[in-house]
């Protein structure tokens, strides 16, 4: 309380307005939009473009798929094997699995690095009905990892046909080029959207990821060291719903005989996803940012 | 106008921000202060809808934060630094933010002008300066023309030319009869700026006035004496019926400004003076104890809460240790 006062604070500051004064008041030239979700979905087309990140994962995505399917076709195509009437198309499948996991990190990264970053407060502050937020991230995520998908996987199918022809493989039908292309892509693009609604609850990319590719992988390796007699129908369950073989199905090489078949994998994914989404925004409402 | 009535928050036991009630006005600057973790930040990000309230209500312009169509024309916000992602170049993110909002890309380049970053506009933010992270963000404040505006601890990390340039930035905003809500920790900071004052401490307001009437209630002003002779002075001065205290080191205090009183007074008696100067108590002092005492008050919850605000310490003997403990609020 005894010390002198420094210097500077002898100043006494320049009030220009003493509060109970009658309220001026600033009025914008700026024109007063009334905002939807298109102007959300603007906003998450650029901010997904303008990261680095993005390139990076659809590139590695766009390499996998057609540096594998090009090795797996070469070495099919330079054995003496025979297809037996099998489609050219079932060799994409390696290709995408692998690439899913970058499908994965990418739908991941969409939501839990705005987390990371403190973007998120910036996003919920521009945009404060946070349901558009996520409506226009998995919108705007939904369509480029459809796309990228849809045309990588067309590409490689058109490669391995040519390259395959004379090797025994049969002709793709229509149905077959539909499931293989746009089925398959359909089914990854989703993979990706749960995988961003996934980002949104965990709030923290490694770790949503991590169950992510978790998701991807575990029923899979589990069911192999299941080898207790008791446990057979868990263990083929795993393998049939696991979903690996569940991708194998949009190429008609399932892994097993019994299990979902035909368009089943693209409904089953499509709940989850439902399911996973709904809670996303629950949770997203209910949270602080 | 940003009016919050009752304003609770409350992680688990924690009560972060409590029964908060104040009107921001527009036209002038309101300083928010309070020591690091009274709960400013809490409160701001509540205005903006980024926290719920656990109870009460804020309002802007008579609306819910949420129910603001294009939020960043109504009310800029500079929140915490580097609320953004570090790989995108400072142009990107302001055209994203623009974008969700209506706001014509152009007038990115123009925030991007006022706040002096039109030169790295197009590098990654990540490499981006304290200053100029804290310039990044104000232009994200103003990127909707906003009659609104908000500043979290604007001047941290800024350099004494950028601090200057906040401001006359943040009068310059208020006198275009905008409302400016800035938080600060710093007394002499919201001195220089502020019009107006709301202190809180412990999530808890412990002070709703003008800038001028906390200066004129809160810097004591005294007269510093020290004399060989302190029994002739003080004989003198109870004579006269001017009461003094004992500052040890055989100083003594007069309250008021006194001086000249005390010389003539001296000078009549022929008492010798060595040191005869006055004094005020600086703002920042007064700020810390006011809120000092409501950390206090929190931790030995016995304390009669009427003493509060304006208890003065005796001067004389040694500071109490309030001056230790305060930030840790």
């Amino acid at each position: 309380m005894s010390t002198p006062q420094p210097p500077t604070q002898q100043a006494a500051p320049d009030w220009h307005a003493a509060p109970g004064s009658p309220y001026p008041t600033y009025t914008s030239p700026i024109p007063v939009v009334r905002t939807t979700l298109l102007h959300a979905l603007a906003s998450e087309w650029t901010k997904i473009k303008s990261v680095r990140s993005t390139m990076w994962t659809l590139g590695v995505f766009v390499l996998l798929v057609l540096g594998i399917g090009l090795l797996t076709g070469a070495v099919v195509a330079s054995s003496d094997s025979d297809l037996a009437g099998e489609s050219a198309l079932s060799l994409g499948f390696f290709g995408l699995l692998l690439g899913s996991i970058c499908v994965i990190t990418l739908g991941v990264l969409t939501t839990a690095s705005e987390y990371g970053t403190g973007m998120i407060r910036t996003t919920m502050t521009a945009c404060p009905s946070r349901g558009r937020v996520l409506a226009a991230k998995g919108i705007v995520f939904f369509l480029v990892a459809f796309v990228v998908t849809l045309v990588s996987a067309t590409l490689i199918g058109l490669v391995h046909v040519s390259m395959l022809e004379g090797h025994g493989a049969g002709d793709p039908t229509g149905e077959e080029w539909l499931k293989g292309t746009v089925g398959v892509s359909l089914y990854v693009a989703l993979l990706g959207l749960l995988s961003l609604a996934v980002g949104s609850i965990i709030r923290h990319s490694a770790g949503a990821i991590t169950i992510m590719i978790g998701v991807l992988l575990a029923p899979l390796v589990i069911a192999l060291f299941m080898f207790s007699e008791s446990l057979k129908d868990v263990q083929q369950a795993l393998f049939e719903y696991s979903i690996p073989n569940q991708m194998s199905i949009f190429y008609a090489n399932s892994l097993s005989e019994s299990g979902p078949s035909g368009w089943d994998p693209l409904w089953i994914v499509l709940g989850v996803t439902a399911a996973v989404f709904a809670a996303a925004f629950v949770l997203l409402e209910k949270r602080d940012v | 106008m940003i009016e919050l009535e009752g304003l609770t928050k409350r992680y688990g036991e924690k009560v972060a921000v409590n029964n908060l009630s104040f009107t921001v006005r527009p036209g002038i600057i309101t300083g928010f202060l309070g020591p690091n973790g009274a709960g400013k930040s809490t409160t701001m990000r509540m205005v903006l809808g980024l926290d719920r309230p656990t109870a009460g209500d804020v309002r802007i312009d008579g609306k819910h934060y949420d129910e603001l169509a294009d939020p960043l024309t109504y009310i800029g916000a500079l929140l915490e630094a580097k609320a953004w992602h570090g790989g995108r170049s400072a142009y990107n993110h302001l055209l994203c933010l623009a974008q969700s909002n209506g706001i014509p890309a152009k007038r990115v380049r123009e925030v991007l002008d006022t706040v002096g970053l039109s030169a790295v506009a197009r590098k990654k933010t990540k490499g981006f300066s304290l200053g100029m992270g804290q310039r990044l963000g104000i232009a994200g404040a103003l990127l909707g023309d906003p009659r609104i505006l908000m500043f979290d601890e604007p001047v941290n990390g800024l350099d004494p030319e950028g601090i200057h340039w906040i401001r006359n930035l943040m009068k310059t905003l208020a006198s275009q009869g905008r409302t400016v809500f800035v938080s600060s920790h710093l007394m002499s900071e919201m001195a220089l700026t502020a019009d107006h004052l709301v202190v809180i401490g412990q999530g808890r307001l412990l002070a709703d006035t003008s800038m001028a009437e906390f200066i004129a209630e809160n810097s004591r002003s005294y007269v510093r004496i020290r004399t060989p002779q302190r029994e002739q002075l003080l004989d003198a001065l109870h004579d006269a019926g001017v009461p003094v205290v004992e500052a040890g080191d055989g100083v003594l205090e007069v309250d008021g400004d006194k001086s000249e009183a005390v010389g003539e007074l001296a000078a009549r008696r022929q008492i010798v003076l060595h040191e005869l100067s006055p004094q005020r108590a600086s703002l920042e002092e007064a700020f810390m104890q006011l809120t000092a005492e409501s950390v206090e008050y929190h931790a030995h919850d016995g304390q009669p809460p009427g003493t509060l605000p304006q208890q003065q310490q005796p001067p004389g003997q040694p500071p109490r240790q309030w001056g230790s403990d305060w930030k840790r609020g």
